[in-house]
């Protein structure tokens, strides 16, 4: 897939890759998706606004530049935000792909890292050479401003111009606590949450502290996504209780919100409200007790994401996905196209449905109006109902 | 009227003086967690340190570079947020000057602050404000008017155009973000004996002007209004 090299959150032209719980694959126009969501569904946003967690400065025992990457926070507390975990780089910005980065000078406890206006010590290194914990001085309020004003947003080689905030917060974006924008959030804009209303989907949120999403070492790459605290609030948990109750499906906007939703409800008691560090890895295999579908950038193979990808469909259906989103054309990376890819164990799939309207069999489906101008755009390329390959 | 807002978290813009001080203290007195922004960053620490618990930031609302930061420091002082006031104001020319006197850049500062400016800082925070919504809490987003909004008053051009135009603005914004549970509403507060006054009409007796904290409680009334309809919906 090539690279989505421009910071627009919402190109009119955007691409959505639907694959249904049978393994079908479709394309429609992002601009749409509210059409292929079906009344009664809950699409769940992560509200995070994104922190400015690249921090230029210098290295006090070497005097040398470095640039810190704030990566990691024990909680979502406003007022718990002295230590950090972060990703130490040489000297250098993001015009070089991080893997061709210079190296921080050797990092120890106990050495001051002077960042703009704020203050930092090194607390630890944390088994590798570039990431540590480190303990800013100061007041919540002082570091805050410190981070608001000197901070730049964590970018990386393949946008060429500097990013601002603006370009990184979703619409959405609430508490500043992500380290990268949970960027499957770029779809929404207000005309979109209008038009869910009008159609009978709901919204909730949750507040996920987004993680970093590339070290540019291999060794650190194998250990994302890191911790990640999470908040759900009571209305999120009963939104998603009433939609299960009615046997609509839960529709996790980002890898963050399936992770934090998935987080909670393994915790003994299931689901409730209230804050969570998710510590876990979704792979192939893991069960998703409350995920239905998810709508996601376009991931390769490898990364963190795709693995994530590999809870919800096959390897045989994501090959075929991959395959799609090259051969049409898909952008990727944090600007790029999404897919929509729906839980292969959930019952029924959005091609059957489809093809009920196909047959002009609107005694199926209540949403029937909502579904036709969405099935006159759908390019059906696999009917892969009953393919099941793997 | 006097419950106490305890819970409720509240930014104001132009918080060192004032409306906006009196606000500032009025929201203390009953129970609200208050972050306010001005320019001057010693006014702001001193207005910090006088009224304890309020968080002070240091900001121009009328500089875009600024909105964003602006909009963390207060999320992250409040822990998110369910008002917003935006009460900073610039008058234009001073002295006052009839418009065709007016040059171009004062009627674009009088924009930059008294549109623009709460038009951003309100965007940047309409997630936190609809967070807020989703979780049955008051959303609320105040503009502080003028009769010179309504009223055509010679002298008054720069500064009756920006804030007739910020009126019109939180009628449309209200129309469209109250089926997200946000509410946007513009209230004049009355000629009050203020510095902006005083530039204004340096000649203008005080004894005949409202009091600021007269001003301040009738607006504080009428956010606990607004926090009482919304606990009422949730």
């Amino acid at each position: 897939m090539k690279a989505a090299t421009l910071p627009t959150q919402r190109p009119r032209d955007a691409k959505l890759l639907i694959v249904d719980a049978a393994g079908g694959i479709a394309h429609a126009p992002r601009l749409q998706l509210a059409e292929h969501l079906q009344p009664g569904d809950l699409l769940v946003a992560n509200d995070a606004a994104t922190l400015p967690a690249s921090l230029r400065g210098v290295h006090g025992p070497s005097r040398t530049t470095i640039e810190v990457r704030l990566a990691g926070r024990r909680s979502l507390a406003v007022d718990d935000v002295r230590e950090f975990t972060a990703i130490v780089f040489g000297a250098g910005d993001h015009h070089t792909r991080t893997e061709d980065r210079v190296a921080p000078p050797p990092l120890r406890a106990g050495d001051a890292l002077m960042l703009g206006p704020l203050r930092a010590t090194v607390l630890r290194t944390l088994a590798h050479p570039r990431l540590v914990a480190l303990r800013f001085d100061g007041t919540p309020d002082a570091i805050w401003a410190g981070i608001a004003r000197h901070g730049k947003p964590i970018q990386y080689a393949h946008l060429a111009e500097p990013l601002a905030l603006w370009d990184v917060w979703t619409q959405v974006a609430a508490l500043p606590v992500a380290f990268e924008p949970p960027s499957a959030g770029f779809v929404l804009d207000w005309a979109l949450l209008g038009a869910l209303k009008r159609r009978g989907i709901g919204f909730a949120t949750l507040t996920h502290a987004a993680g970093i999403s590339s070290t540019g070492d291999a060794a650190l790459d194998a250990r994302l996504p890191f911790d990640e605290p999470y908040h759900l609030s009571a209305a999120t948990v009963q939104a998603i209780a009433r939609t299960q109750a009615m046997g609509s499906r839960v529709v996790a906007l980002g890898t963050t919100v399936t992770r934090a939703l998935e987080h909670a409800a393994a915790r003994s008691g299931g689901m409730r409200a209230g804050d969570g560090l998710a510590d876990q890895r979704i792979v192939a295999g893991t069960p998703l007790r409350i995920v239905d579908a998810i709508v996601s950038g376009t991931h390769e193979p490898g990364t963190s994401h795709y693995e994530l990808l590999r809870a919800f469909a096959s390897d045989a259906v994501l090959r075929r996905a991959s395959a799609a989103l090259d051969r049409h054309g898909y952008r990727t990376h944090e600007f790029g196209d999404s897919v929509l890819i729906e839980r292969r164990s959930a019952i029924g799939g959005l091609l059957a449905r489809h093809h009920r309207l196909d047959a002009r069999d609107d005694v199926f489906d209540r949403g029937v109006l909502g579904h036709a101008g969405a099935a006159a755009d759908l390019t059906v390329e696999h009917v892969g109902l009953f393919a099941r390959d793997d | 009227m006097d419950t106490s807002l305890n819970t409720l978290r509240v930014a104001i813009t132009g918080g060192t003086s004032g409306l906006g001080l009196a606000l500032v203290k009025a929201l203390r007195r009953r129970g609200a967690q208050v972050a306010f922004v001005a320019r001057d960053a010693t006014r702001v620490a001193a207005v910090a340190r006088q009224i304890e618990g309020s968080h002070g930031i240091a900001g121009d609302v009328s500089w875009k570079l600024e909105t964003h930061a602006l909009a963390i420091q207060i999320s992250a002082a409040l822990g998110g947020l369910d008002v917003l006031v935006n009460n900073a104001s610039s008058l234009g020319p001073v002295p006052l000057a009839p418009l065709a006197d007016t040059d171009c850049e004062d009627l674009e500062a009088a924009l930059a602050t008294n549109l623009i400016g709460p038009f951003r800082l309100t965007k940047a925070l309409l997630g936190a404000l609809s967070a807020a919504a989703r979780e049955g809490r008051p959303a609320l987003v105040v503009n502080i008017t003028s009769d010179a909004a309504v009223n055509a008053y010679a002298g008054w051009g720069a500064y009756g155009a920006s804030k007739a135009a910020l009126l019109h603005l939180s009628r449309i914004w209200d129309e469209e973000l109250r089926e997200h549970g946000v509410r946007v509403i513009a209230v004049d507060p009355g000629d009050m004996d203020t510095p902006l006054h005083a530039l204004a009409l340096p000649d203008a007796d005080p004894a005949a002007l409202k009091r600021p904290d007269d001003a301040a409680r009738e607006i504080v009334d009428l956010i606990a209004t607004h926090v009482a309809a919304a606990e009422v919906n949730a």
